[in-house]
């Protein structure tokens, strides 16, 4: 370890009095207290990291940065394990774990590897024409498990995350000198300002140099009150400026698997006046041949290994040039004590810089070729022109100092427009964007004096609503946009996770990929987890090239948030869980527990589907709570029914025109059943609508439906019918349903103090009445979805578990029981009764379920009557609701078998939607759509289902008392009984 | 995400809404022919630049109003009532 590191002056990060063990690859390792990851391996020597994608080539530390490409690892262990982070950015803690990926069984020996002998057949492209014969699903699994990098843990992740809003006047993107500047700034002239800084201490680019002045506009800053966010990335900006940013609050693999769960990430949402980006820039490697070898490594990257954390990335270095900060880094490391065996300059002499004392340069040079697959062991330098015999030179790092990109991410985002450079080789941004401004190194303002002064000019002139000054672009000198030479041998690499070279970007011209979006997507570069940060502008001025047009004729690929990869629980947050899907339940779903029900989710609401009592399986307690409700009493909790009430002088006639049923003739006290369909004709949600006075109905809507329903209604309120007086009131939350149901309902309510004026003989089916219940006001309704005399007790929710708990007590008396959903299903389904969304679709008119009279009874233009007229609706052949019985008496039809002649492949003519062995008739009883069914009846049909047949027969509904008398409960019934409730 | 300024509550998260779809639509009569009646239920213009469409506060007031957004910069160009005729 202490061959890498330097001299103890050097390492602004790191604290020497700390030492710090963590594993890679189950080797341990010591590093200190500040170090990266990669610092970290860096120090002891570790060049081999990971493998590439696509070819499997060795490959080291790139970068040190967000915008690392090759140093890519699995960090934690357990439930904790994290995939793909860039060691880079991994900050070292006591008892880290970290792993290679893409490679097995070790990063040393990697059976993927032999890949690369392979990738003359591997160019971009290749799985389009390949994998294909005999069969693609052959090749599809093990092209699935060599595909991916890291492996996730496939637990589940047992931290938090939290999202928070922040407002504020200006935001600034990035906490380097023109970031600084720019906050301050507008912080003196009177904004509310944020902050953010993507690492933990603030300055950017010359934060780890312990710079004085960034020290000094740090604690002005927070003097002045800017809200400040370190490890804070923003990733996204989106409409109306806001911008998006994940803060990192604990380090991931800190601790042991089972410790208790830590909040990991916060989502921060800020609403910004105005949006500063001062993101920087990255640097853009040079390409020749072997430039993907482990020790190649960016020139500026070396430079803060070596004084952020003293770590010599090599000893003997060769430096290819393409840009003056080349020079800097020499001198820089020189004076670190690391020797500098040549500057390698690839520009012609006119766009070069002088050079240095003690500097050995090449002119007009570049690479020719790299020595050493898992580490570079040195290089062969060749003269541009050709001019020069071929130099070797031993060395055990290159740098690429190729010029810079800036970080335009941001700024394209908010819709702003880019320009070329074709002096310094960059995309700069052409203005400002709608809402945001960019200064520093994204904006190409490179000379530190300009960046600091701009920064402050930009921060004033928005604080004070002004328009922000242009930005002086400059002070890089000039680079060349393509250091690339077709005449050298071996691969030359453009993106280095994906392994797309140079070859590659020419097969996609040569086969017409040519533009940049095509470019992309055929040779996949920039679409590893790096996002072509340092290889975006190398491809696109490549394409250029083979296709004779400038880079700012090939242009960028569209920019999208992330900027940086993010994890899915961040932007998940807190809903996870039981918050993932809030479910509704019960105002007396503790009684229902005790009292032994089951319970299941009917859409949102948990519900109990049967009260199973000892060792009974769901069926059979479904079985005897509907045989028992049919003989005796059942009692059921109806809560969740939808129920609105509507108000106004307007209500009846908005109703005539929200319903299939005429609710305006109901008289007070009355109640009718109705449909409700959308403007297509197609039936959405059923239920009974009463009226309670001359301005006030009562409606109950499926309990699925009844949001939808109020919304539908206050829609046509608002925006169609708004000239009528209507006041529409969901209080579905408000009342709770007891629903008694059976021959002997009204004795058990009548024993329990009922009011004798709600018994059958004095309350006919389908009225509504109020009434009162120990002092607790009522709204009690004569209807019935089990086919028997029924009632719907609508009490107050706070009060539905007493009115329970009184019933329950005098149960046994009346042969009563506790009967939940299923047991519901099969009373309804023995009576024909329709369910919507189960019996009907999205295609089912009200005709095709027997309402087709109801309709030309009908004055109001409805909600759907349009639609009703239309050919379609009246074709003869469309499907009907009918009745099945299996002519065996003993076959249960499944749900979901197609009726048709013959068995598959075939045309069908209907299918079972609902079907249940009946208690009652003791054989299987089932409901389905037929075509033309209405006119079939006593037919025989076969129901087909995965491989068998089922003869049936179709009948006329209901299954179990078709005269209906039991609903009134063997009171005599009224001429004209109304329809089933 | 949007902000949307409702008329009753103020500026919003666009995910307090519910979008309606294009607005100044009337429902046809009866006795409307069925191709007028298939492009009620069924066409809409797409257009690229202003788009006036209406929005319900679904997560608050509940009202529904009208608005001049365009589908090019996502930016609101006005809010009105939804009985007030289109701005010119």
């Amino acid at each position: 370890m202490s061959a890498n590191r330097l001299a103890s002056r050097f390492g602004t990060r790191i604290d020497r009095a700390h030492t710090v063990g963590f594993q890679f690859n189950g080797r341990r390792y010591q590093g200190f207290r500040g170090d990266s990851l990669a610092s970290a391996l860096l120090a002891n020597d570790v060049r081999l990291v990971g493998r590439s994608f696509k070819l499997h080539r060795p490959r080291g530390i790139f970068s040190c940065g967000i915008e690392e490409p090759s140093g890519l690892v699995d960090v934690g262990e357990g439930a904790r394990r994290t995939p793909n982070l860039r060691a880079t950015l991994v900050e070292l803690h006591e008892g880290l774990v970290a792993a290679s990926v893409n490679c097995w069984p070790s990063v040393g020996f990697d059976i993927g590897a032999a890949a690369d002998w392979f990738r003359a057949l591997l160019p971009a492209g290749f799985y389009y024409k390949t994998f294909m014969w005999p069969d693609w699903h052959l090749f599809e699994p093990w092209i699935r498990r060599a595909a991916g990098l890291g492996r996730a843990s496939g637990l589940a992740d047992p931290d938090r995350y939290e999202e928070i809003s922040a407002v504020a006047d200006v935001v600034v993107v990035g906490a380097g000198i023109a970031g600084l500047n720019c906050a301050v700034a507008a912080a003196q002239a009177g904004a509310s300002t944020l902050l953010l800084a993507s690492s933990a201490t603030l300055g950017g680019a010359l934060e780890w140099r312990a710079d004085p002045e960034v020290l000094t506009l740090a604690a002005e800053a927070r003097r002045l009150g800017v809200r400040i966010l370190t490890r804070t990335l923003a990733f996204g900006v989106f409409d109306h400026n806001l911008l998006c940013a994940v803060e990192s609050l604990s380090p991931i693999y800190a601790g042991t698997p089972d410790r208790e769960s830590v909040l990991r990430e916060r989502l921060w949402k800020i609403r910004a006046r105005h949006i500063v980006a001062a993101s920087g820039a990255f640097e853009r490697p040079l390409v020749f041949p072997g430039n993907d070898r482990p020790g190649v490594m960016l020139a500026g990257a070396a430079d803060k290994y070596a004084h952020a954390y003293g770590v010599a990335c090599g000893q003997r270095v060769v430096i290819a040039a393409n840009c003056d900060s080349a020079y800097a880094v020499a001198r820089s490391l020189r004076a670190a004590g690391v020797e500098i065996a040549a500057l390698v300059e690839r520009r012609p002499a006119s766009d070069s810089s002088t050079g240095a004392e003690g500097l050995r340069v090449i002119g007009e040079a570049a690479i020719a070729s790299v020595s050493g697959t898992r580490a570079v062991r040195g290089c062969t330098v060749v003269s541009v022109s050709g001019g020069m015999r071929p130099e070797k030179i031993n060395c055990d790092l290159i740098l690429s100092a190729g010029g810079y990109a800036p970080a335009v991410h941001l700024h394209s985002q908010a819709g702003g427009k880019l320009r070329w450079l074709d002096d310094a080789a960059m995309f700069v941004p052409d203005g400002g964007a709608p809402g945001l401004t960019s200064i520093g190194a994204c904006a190409g303002v490179f000379a530190r004096a300009l960046a600091a002064s701009h920064g402050a000019d930009v921060g004033r002139a928005l604080a004070r609503g002004q328009a922000a000054p242009a930005a002086p672009v400059g002070g890089l000198g000039r680079s060349l946009a393509s250091t690339y030479l077709p005449s050298l041998k071996g691969k030359q690499f453009i993106d280095l996770q994906n392994d797309v070279a140079t070859g590659d970007v020419r097969l996609a011209a040569l086969e017409n990929f040519s533009s940049v979006e095509h470019l992309k997507r055929y040779t996949t570069t920039g679409m590893g987890t790096d996002q072509g940060k340092t290889s975006n502008v190398n491809a696109l001025v490549l394409m250029g090239e083979f296709t004779g047009r400038d880079p700012a004729l090939v242009g960028t690929t569209k920019f999208r948030p992330p900027f940086a990869p993010v994890t899915l629980g961040m932007l998940v947050g807190r809903r996870v869980g039981s918050l993932y899907r809030p479910l509704k339940r019960l105002p007396a779903a503790a009684w229902h527990e005790t009292r032994g029900a089951l319970f299941e989710q009917f859409g949102n609401w948990v519900r109990p589907v049967a009260y199973p009592q000892s060792g009974e399986t769901l069926e059979a307690a479904a079985q005897r709570e509907a045989g028992a409700v049919r003989r005796g009493a059942g009692l059921f909790d109806g809560s969740p029914l939808g129920k609105i009430e509507i108000f106004g002088p307007d209500a009846a006639q908005f109703l005539d025109l929200m319903y299939v049923g005429t609710m305006s003739t109901l008289n007070l006290g009355q109640a009718r059943y109705g449909l409700l369909l959308n403007e297509n004709g197609i039936v959405v949600d059923d239920g009974i609508a009463a009226r309670l006075g001359e301005q006030h109905y009562w409606i109950n809507t499926t309990s699925a439906g009844v949001e939808r329903t109020a919304a539908a209604f206050e829609e046509w309120l608002q925006c169609e019918y708004s000239q009528l007086k209507v006041l529409i009131t969901p209080v579905t939350a408000r009342w709770g349903n007891v629903t008694v149901a059976g021959p002997r309902a009204w004795d058990w309510l009548a024993a329990v103090g009922f009011e004798a004026s709600l018994a059958p003989a004095e309350m006919r089916h389908m009225t509504i009445r109020e009434s009162r219940w120990e002092g607790v006001p009522l709204r009690v309704l004569r209807a019935s979805f089990s086919g028997e005399l029924g009632y719907e007790i609508n009490v107050p929710a706070d009060h539905v578990e007493p009115l329970l708990e009184r019933l329950w007590a005098r149960a046994a008396e009346f042969a009563g029981v506790l009967y939940g959903i299923e047991a519901l299903e099969i009373l309804r389904t023995e009576k024909g009764y329709v369910h919507i969304g189960t019996d009907t679709d999205g295609t089912t008119l009200p005709g095709d379920i027997g309402f087709g009279r109801a309709i030309q009874r009908k004055a109001a233009n409805f909600v759907g009557r349009r639609s009703l007229m239309r050919p379609a609706a009246e074709d003869p052949g469309r499907l009907q609701l009918v009745g099945l019985l299996p002519a065996d008496g003993r076959s249960p039809l499944p749900v979901g078998a197609q009726i048709a002649a013959a068995p598959p492949p075939t045309l069908t003519e209907g299918h079972v939607t609902s079907s249940y062995w009946s208690p009652e008739l003791e054989s299987p009883v089932a409901l389905g759509m037929l075509a033309r069914g209405s006119q079939r009846l006593g037919e025989r049909v076969r129901a087909h289902y995965l491989g068998t047949t089922i003869e049936a027969i179709v009948v006329k509904t209901p299954f179990v008392d078709p005269g209906g008398a039991r609903l009134h409960g063997g009171v005599a019934s009224p001429s004209g009984a109304a329809r089933h409730g | 995400m949007m902000q949307i300024d409702c008329p009753c509550c103020g500026k919003r998260d666009e995910n307090e809404f519910v979008c309606g779809g294009t607005t100044h639509i009337q429902r046809p009569p009866l006795s409307a022919s069925d191709r007028v009646w298939g492009e009620y239920l069924f066409f809409r213009e797409n257009p690229k630049g202003l788009h006036l469409e209406r929005w319900r506060h679904a997560c608050g007031c509940g009202q529904w109003f009208n608005v001049a957004r365009s589908t090019v910069t996502h930016e609101i160009v006005s809010v009105y009532a939804m009985t007030e005729p289109a701005p010119r």
